[in-house]
């Protein structure tokens, strides 16, 4: 089955996953179109973070169906790396490898997983590293950069895949007040130049200006969702309600 | 009557108990006992070995009218190249070769610990549980016994000589131990490393040798270094098979000097003097490069 642009990039129904005993997604169905930026929010234990990490398989499912442009994700004999290639992800806790400097850490993937052109790779990463403000950190170490130059590099990472699609669980938790903008203001950016971004936030400020879509689960189940102006002046379910009632 | 706390000028204004915040007299075991025994040893013990040593024949003098003090630091001083040329380099030979054997050894049984493959992964804890928790002495027999003397490939025969047989006996235990900290050192690095490195499509061996193991590989040195110690230290129990390292030939040379119970002090003082200055200067760099990599870490 090949997919076109008109089709949903990723697209999951009915997903159900457990962790032992604990259901945490009892039946969870979305769609993202190419280039659209996807808010997810709720309150913590919602199965937001697991929801993401579904989508490129760093947790299985147990019921239903993820598809990446048209691929079904859980399959058992997928290749994991191919879809791997194609879907990005950010971590909360940045998750750089510390044993290599920034620049390294951007290029490691393309020389090893890709086998690219050595000059080629670091020609790229010196950009990307440029992209998300971080020149003159090239050679640094994780050790020695903030939070949210970590978080930079991280995106920077992911980005040197030349993924399709970017998954973001929540980049901007583990960071100080003022280095939080500097990586909302590099997301936004991404999201302009069109690529898909696939969000887990508590930032309900950035949701609203940058989302096309935003979703809200509570335990385990899609609330509510909608364009942002819908969800956060018109939003209906006292759940929803009670939760922006208590954020904004 | 208001209380007075030391190196406080201030008036107390209550009378009430302090709580004072809580000092452990010990701290969590590092792994490294047996370096931190010996590095905490000072360096002088070795010259109050010595003095006891030179005190000691006086007292059994004039039991036997024969050797003298002096007469048996001759015969150590003759036999002394002797001792370290054959048998303390045969004590360093076999501990090099059991330390390089189990090394080799012990990493393919560590990773085979962590192997998503579930029989591989209980065979290799398997084989560790084993030879970890088993008499050293209790294994050499097994090998000294149970190797032939010699093996033959097509026509050409290879002579196994004892000490040879020893080494295989040794790096058994070691290889065992040696497991248990690539094990533990791989286990040490965060499982969001290993995420991250899913996300990125590393394959399992790539976050293995790319990203896991340049990561704790500095972390093994320490615990390593304290088994080659131990190692060492624990070398003269292949003299009980009678590979002639160096307690082995120093029994022998006290025999060729007519097993005068004068020389019993001098020449076991001398063994034992030589193998705290081997192991020494490794226990102390040993506990230095550990406090090197805690501090970076």
């Amino acid at each position: 089955m090949s997919w076109t642009v008109d089709q949903p990039i990723v697209s999951l129904k009915n997903v159900h996953k457990s962790f032992g005993d604990l259901e945490v997604l009892k039946g969870v169905s979305l769609d993202v179109m190419k280039g659209e930026v996807i808010c997810i929010i709720g309150p913590s234990g919602s199965g937001k973070s697991t929801l993401i990490r579904c989508i490129n398989a760093l947790n299985d499912i147990q019921k239903g169906s993820i598809t990446v442009e048209g691929q079904e994700v859980q399959k058992p004999d997928l290749d994991k790396l191919e879809l791997r290639k194609k879907v990005g992800m950010v971590f909360q806790q940045y998750n750089l490898f510390p044993h290599k400097t920034a620049i390294e850490n951007v290029m490691m993937a393309p020389l090893l997983v890709l086998k690219q052109d050595t000059e080629e790779v670091e020609k790229r990463a010196r950009l990307l590293i440029k992209k998300v403000r971080l020149e003159g950190k090239e050679d640094s170490y994780p050790g020695e950069l903030s939070g949210g130059q970590q978080q930079r590099v991280a995106i920077a990472r992911s980005l040197a895949m030349n993924p399709d699609v970017m998954l973001f669980d929540e980049v901007t938790a583990a960071l100080d007040p003022e280095t939080v903008k500097e990586v909302l203001v590099t997301i936004k950016e991404l999201a302009a130049d069109g690529m898909t971004c696939i969000l887990v936030t508590h930032e309900m400020g950035f949701a609203r200006e940058v989302a096309d879509h935003i979703y809200f689960t509570d335990r385990g189940i899609i609330v509510e969702h909608g364009s942002p102006k819908t969800f956060f002046d018109e939003a209906k379910d006292p759940r929803t309600k009670e939760f922006l009632s208590q954020i904004l | 009557m208001k209380a007075v706390i030391p190196g406080v000028t201030t008036k107390a204004t209550t009378d009430l108990p302090v709580l004072h915040s809580h000092k452990t007299l010990y701290g969590a075991p590092s792994g490294l006992e047996f370096s931190h025994w010996l590095a905490n040893i000072s360096p002088w013990t070795l010259f109050l070995m010595l003095a006891a040593v030179a005190l000691w024949p006086i007292t059994v003098l004039a039991q036997d009218g024969g050797v003298t003090t002096l007469d048996a630091f001759k015969a150590l001083w003759r036999w002394l190249p002797f001792l370290i040329g054959n048998g303390f380099v045969m004590t360093i030979v076999i501990s090099f070769l059991t330390m390089l054997i189990g090394t080799v050894l012990g990493v393919f049984l560590g990773l085979g610990q962590i192997s998503p493959n579930s029989f591989i992964a209980r065979f290799s804890w398997f084989i560790t549980q084993v030879f970890r928790n088993s008499p050293w002495l209790v294994l050499l027999f097994i090998v000294m016994l149970s190797f032939p003397f010699e093996i033959q490939i097509g026509d050409t025969i290879i002579p196994v000589p004892d000490w040879m047989k020893a080494v295989i006996g040794l790096a058994l235990p070691i290889m065992a131990n040696i497991s248990e900290i690539v094990r533990g050192a791989i286990n040490s690095v965060p499982t969001a490393q290993w995420e991250a490195s899913e996300s990125l499509a590393f394959s399992r061996h790539q976050t293995l040798f790319k990203v896991i193991l340049p990561q704790c590989f500095k972390r093994m040195i320490p615990p390593w270094m304290n088994w080659y110690a131990i190692l060492t230290m624990a070398t003269p129990i292949v003299s009980i098979l009678g590979v002639e390292e160096v307690l082995n030939l120093t029994r022998q040379a006290i025999e060729a000097e007519d097993n005068h119970p004068e020389l019993l002090v001098p020449f076991y003082g001398f063994v034992l003097a030589i193998f705290f200055l081997y192991s020494y200067p490794i226990a102390r760099f040993t506990v230095r490069l550990e406090k090197r990599f805690a501090l970076k870490q």
